[in-house]
């Protein structure tokens, strides 16, 4: 069993279709990973019967010849993806006993793939913390400790994605990525994160929080993972019209091709106060590492940087406002019974939503609301296009971007949640991305003092993931990252 | 910039979130503090530009005005909290 564990998903497809492996023998090692990993609170659904199922049909494909991409692998979703009859609470009380009679495209995509499926992964409620403390379910727990073995955040809001990837209890994960929900919590526990161009995946079937910003991707141990999952994700839908009718790539390719004369940014604006040391040490190794692989690296500005998280704290809310109507207490999920129709809403959605679910569709409410739509959302959709503009300026000059993922690694559990804008804060260097629709991978690539995982991210032009790939390959490589936290299932490597 | 619990509770009856005396006045307090900080947006001068609501520059695809799903009445209503035939239920609304 701890040989298994210790493949990636590339390795472990490779002894599949030799047949030195079956994927019932890989599922069995992987449930009892995730039996030994309980207490880091990862999944809220495991769904081993419809893995074991899944497992012995894989076996069968590659039995005759036909295996999909990713037959055999056992894969963790987070539980903001609509599974067909298997419940799905977007770790809400308003969800609660929600069983969909339907199936996500990404999530489908993946299962005829040959995916199997573990189970639902923690998130923070409806997507919306970078901690995972906003579950109904509770926190999901990083597997990485510090010397004095407080509980980790494993940062959100995908944070049993990533937990559980890093734990060995997930071979892979899917997640969602709205302000930085992949690539924050991918960096606090020290696996890849990606979250692809806006349009690249189907949003179709995910519970939505801010349809403008939303983009499914995965968590993988290394990037060729990532290449190789996200290439089953991709594609174009019917049911997703912001779904780009292009031709996914093979991005696996794209991994070892190198990066001779790629010219990588550095942003001036993204030096902010309260960064610590370690991280910025981090950054310029990330630099020296790419030089030395055949980059040349370009200091550049992107002026409005300042600007991206508040003007995502007017625009997600007012999304997630608007989109959160439909939790009424008629159609699915729970309900408060009360006289009149009003007063079941209110009570229903009062009972249902966790407080910072109700904080921010008030504050979307408000930015939405007469006498206040000018000044706060139209201006911060103007603030975006400025954002955007940046970026678009920054990438005549150079096509991929190098930042850090994160401004501190992780952060005890508790220790954040008391102020909603120091949580916010956490987003500060993934949030641009999403406004302006970029793909950006975090990749981890060193320890903090204090023995945590960080991370360093990477941005490129929308629909160039295989240049992410490339520069994140090359990280990889001479980071020599090691993926072994204290509370995993095993010896991953 | 603050926000005053009557706010608030004006707020909170369009979002359809019922607020008691004590959550108004967190949520008056922690409104204030995010529109505060909120308000850096103010410096930064945005005339003439036009508002980008989403990121999407491809032209929406056409497709034929075909019927794809349908007759599932049973799926749309299975995970409601009551029902009655093919509707759903909600508190008498009419006087």
């Amino acid at each position: 069993m701890s040989e298994l564990l210790k493949m990636t998903a590339t390795q472990a497809r490779k002894s599949l279709l030799k047949r030195e492996i079956s994927s019932v023998e890989l599922l069995n090692a992987y449930q009892t990973a995730m039996e030994k990993t309980e207490a880091l609170n990862n999944y809220v659904t495991p769904t081993l019967e419809v893995a074991k199922e899944m497992a012995i049909k894989a076996d069968k494909t590659y039995a005759k010849g036909n295996a999909g991409l990713l037959a055999g692998l056992p894969i963790g979703v987070k539980d903001l993806f609509c599974t067909k009859d298997i419940e799905t609470t977007a770790c809400s009380a308003i969800l609660k006993g929600f069983f969909p009679p339907y199936e996500s495209t990404v999530t489908s995509n993946v299962w005829k793939s040959g995916g199997v499926m573990l189970g639902k992964l923690n998130c923070d409620e409806f997507a919306m913390g970078s901690s995972n403390e906003t579950s109904i379910f509770g926190p999901a727990i990083n597997p990485w400790s510090k010397i004095d073995g407080s509980d980790l955040s494993s940062g959100g809001s995908s944070g049993g994605s990533a937990s559980s990837v890093a734990a060995g209890a997930a071979l892979m994960s899917l997640g969602t990525d709205t302000g930085g929900s992949i690539r924050q919590p991918a960096a606090f526990c020290g696996v890849v994160g990606l979250k692809p161009t806006y349009g690249r995946c189907s949003r179709w079937g995910i519970v939505a929080f801010a349809s403008s910003l939303d983009q499914a991707g995965p968590f993988t141990r290394t990037v060729e993972d990532s290449a190789l999952i996200f290439s089953a994700m991709a594609g174009h839908d019917q049911k997703d019209s912001t779904s780009a009718s292009l031709e996914t790539p093979n991005f696996s390719e794209a991994v070892n091709s190198g990066i001779e004369g790629l010219r990588i940014g550095i942003p001036a604006e993204y030096y902010v106060d309260g960064m610590d040391t370690d991280i910025l040490n981090l950054w310029k190794k990330g630099r020296a590492w790419l030089e030395q692989a055949g980059a040349k690296v370009v200091d550049i500005s992107l002026p409005h940087t300042k600007y991206a998280l508040p003007c995502y704290y007017i625009i997600a809310p007012a999304e997630a406002s608007s989109n959160l109507a439909r939790y009424d207490g008629v159609k699915y999920g729970k309900r408060i019974e009360k006289e009149s129709l009003d007063a079941m809403y209110e009570a229903t959605r009062a009972d249902g939503f966790g407080e910072e679910v109700q904080r921010r569709i008030l504050i979307g409410t408000y930015a939405l609301s007469a006498g206040y739509y000018d000044a706060y959302y139209l201006k911060a959709q103007q603030v975006r296009r400025l954002i955007k503009e940046d970026f678009d300026k920054a990438f005549n000059d150079v096509d991929v971007i190098l930042t850090p993922t994160t401004p501190t690694a992780a952060f005890p559990i508790g220790a954040e949640i008391v102020d909603p804008i120091t949580m916010y804060l956490n987003d500060v260097f993934t949030v641009p991305a999403n406004l302006a629709g970029l793909p950006g991978i975090s990749v981890p690539a060193g320890l903090s003092e204090q023995g945590l995982p960080l991370g360093l991210q990477l941005l490129a032009p929308s629909f160039r993931e295989d240049r992410i790939f490339s520069a994140a390959s090359a990280i990889e490589k001479q980071a020599e990252f090691s993926l072994a936290p204290v509370r995993a299932a095993g010896d991953l490597q | 910039m603050s926000v005053d619990k009557h706010v608030v509770k004006k707020i909170a009856r369009l979002a359809r979130i019922s607020v008691s005396e004590e959550k108004s006045e967190t949520f008056s307090a922690d409104l204030g503090n995010i529109l505060n900080w909120i308000e850096q947006l103010k410096e930064v001068n945005t005339d003439g530009v036009e508002p980008l609501s989403g990121v999407n520059e491809h032209a929406l695809v056409w497709r034929e005005d075909n019927i794809t799903d349908g007759e599932i009445t049973d799926k749309v209503l299975k995970n409601a909290p009551e029902t009655a035939g093919e509707f759903f239920v909600v508190p008498k609304v009419i006087e």
